[in-house]
């Protein structure tokens, strides 16, 4: 079963990638506000996570995703099936 | 935070532009001359980014035809189609598309992107999966977008990847709709369409296949990749463009699916807004009559496109893909593209600046598109202008590939 953690910690290392160690990345930190992150690369990071956990992840989830850990909660509900 | 602060990263784009004292966005065409020449900062300039693929705007049987619309019929509908603007033209456009598909039935829409916005937003919904290709164009993103559907992506080109992504849907691949496009518009590669048939075929699915860059330019009667590849029956359904091979403004889907009829009710992009206008309807339907039988310009224009890649290879330039209509080349970031872009325009060619975040990768392009109206000379003329900045300007191309 994937967990909220394993979710969160493979988020954090594939953002921590994309914007190249400059900010610490937390729960809270805000996709676009924070990194500055175009929809596009957030789009990509998200097939790096489907690879990773063998999970489609619909991008039409993202106009409702602001932080790290919205993202992550909203994938750790797709893996339960939700 | 204020209405306009949105805006601060265009403004920072902007001034870089500024200081660099080019203007890729906001070209303007002083005088149309030809369908291959215009006048631009007054000199007579090569047209080689145009989408004008066959040369058809200028044709004087198109031109005819949408004189006597004009004058018989008047300068616009005033309406949508579902209210006081179908005319029976617009009806024996649609005809004459579904028969050239040799399929049921097509709708014509008012432009190439409300017919990707009215098809997806008219078919799918809220509770509807739509698989899409990473690098389709913003239109079908767009359209996703309106119909509120569940959009998975899967990367560009790879049908294997599809394919485990209608694994995971179990049940419900059968439902699930799959959008790609025949000719990619920023580097000109094709889809693999024999492979992405192949995981609909083994998953279930419908497949909408997208060709606005190729028809016309692809397959035996110029109706695309489907035709070329011998897929034709496994596409359920095909959008398309009136405004590059066809030279008008417009779009179009065709389907053999009786539900089509009905998209037209639920198609938010078809209903609200105003038809297509009589010497548009006309100039298409006399374009499509020509494009259908046009295997003569389909040869000329694969001759020009070919030997314009096989030239720019020679030079040792990096392309985005094999022999297309669309050649992009590669260049190294976005400060060398636009002073690529520059130099080819003082020296009276214009073509397409791509840079990230519409292009793939985030590569820099700059993007050509060739037409069967251009002559040896005028295709030289591009090459003479590459091959210049070639020898001025050798650092300019980069190493990196184009990734697709």
């Amino acid at each position: 079963m994937l967990e909220y953690p394993q979710i969160l910690a493979e988020l954090k290392s594939g953002l921590t990638a994309l914007t190249q160690g400059r900010l610490e990345i937390g729960e809270d930190t805000d996709l676009v506000g924070d990194l500055n992150l175009d929809s596009l690369q957030v789009m990509n990071l998200l097939l790096e996570i489907e690879d990773r956990f063998d999970i489609s992840i619909p991008v039409s989830i993202l106009p409702d995703v602001r932080t790290v850990k919205d993202l992550a909660l909203r994938i750790e509900n797709l893996a339960r099936g939700g | 935070m204020g209405l306009f602060d949105k805006f601060q990263g265009l403004v920072a784009a902007r001034g870089e532009l500024e200081a660099l004292g080019i203007d890729p966005f906001g070209v303007e065409i002083e005088r149309i001359l030809s369908p291959t020449e215009g006048i631009i900062r007054g000199r007579r300039t090569i047209l080689a980014g145009t989408n004008n693929y066959l040369g058809l705007t200028f044709h004087p049987d198109c031109i005819a035809a949408a004189h006597r619309a004009l004058d018989a019929e008047g300068t616009g509908t005033t309406g949508s189609r579902m209210a006081n603007g179908s005319y029976a033209s617009h009806r024996r456009l649609e005809a004459e598309l579904a028969a050239f598909y040799g399929m049921r039935d097509a709708i014509v829409f008012s432009t190439g992107y409300q017919a990707n916005l009215g098809v997806l937003a008219g078919l799918t919904g809220p509770k509807d999966v739509v698989l899409l290709d990473a690098d389709c164009h913003a239109s079908l993103y767009d359209g996703c977008r309106l119909s509120g559907a569940e959009v998975i992506r899967f990367r560009h080109n790879n049908a294997d990847e599809l394919a485990t992504r209608l694994r995971r849907l179990g049940a419900r691949a059968a439902d699930a709709l799959i959008v790609v496009e025949g000719i990619y518009s920023m580097l000109g590669d094709r889809a693999p369409l024999e492979e992405i048939v192949a995981a609909k075929r083994e998953h279930g699915g419908y497949l909408l296949v997208d060709e606005a860059h190729s028809l016309g330019v692809l397959g035996e009667r110029g109706r695309g990749l489907v035709e070329e590849l011998g897929v034709l029956a496994d596409a359920d359904l095909i959008v398309g463009t009136f405004s590059k091979s066809l030279g008008g403004t417009g779009g179009f889907c065709v389907s053999d699916l009786p539900a089509l009829e009905l998209v037209r009710y639920s198609s938010r992009p078809y209903i609200f807004t105003a038809s297509p206008s009589p010497a548009t309807i006309a100039s298409t339907r006399q374009a499509l009559s020509i494009l259908a039988s046009g295997r003569e310009l389909r040869a000329r224009l694969r001759a020009n496109f070919e030997h314009l890649h096989a030239r720019l290879t020679a030079m040792g330039y990096t392309l985005g893909a094999s022999p297309s209509p669309v050649i992009a080349v590669v260049l190294a970031d976005r400060v060398e593209a636009l002073q690529f872009w520059n130099h080819l325009l003082q020296r009276g060619v214009y073509v397409n600046l791509m840079l990230p975040p519409a292009t793939p990768n985030g590569v820099s392009l700059i993007r050509c598109s060739v037409s069967a109206a251009h002559s040896p000379e005028q295709i030289d003329a591009v090459c003479a202008a590459f091959a210049e900045l070639r020898a001025t300007a050798g650092s300019v191309v980069a190493e990196h590939g184009a990734g697709g």
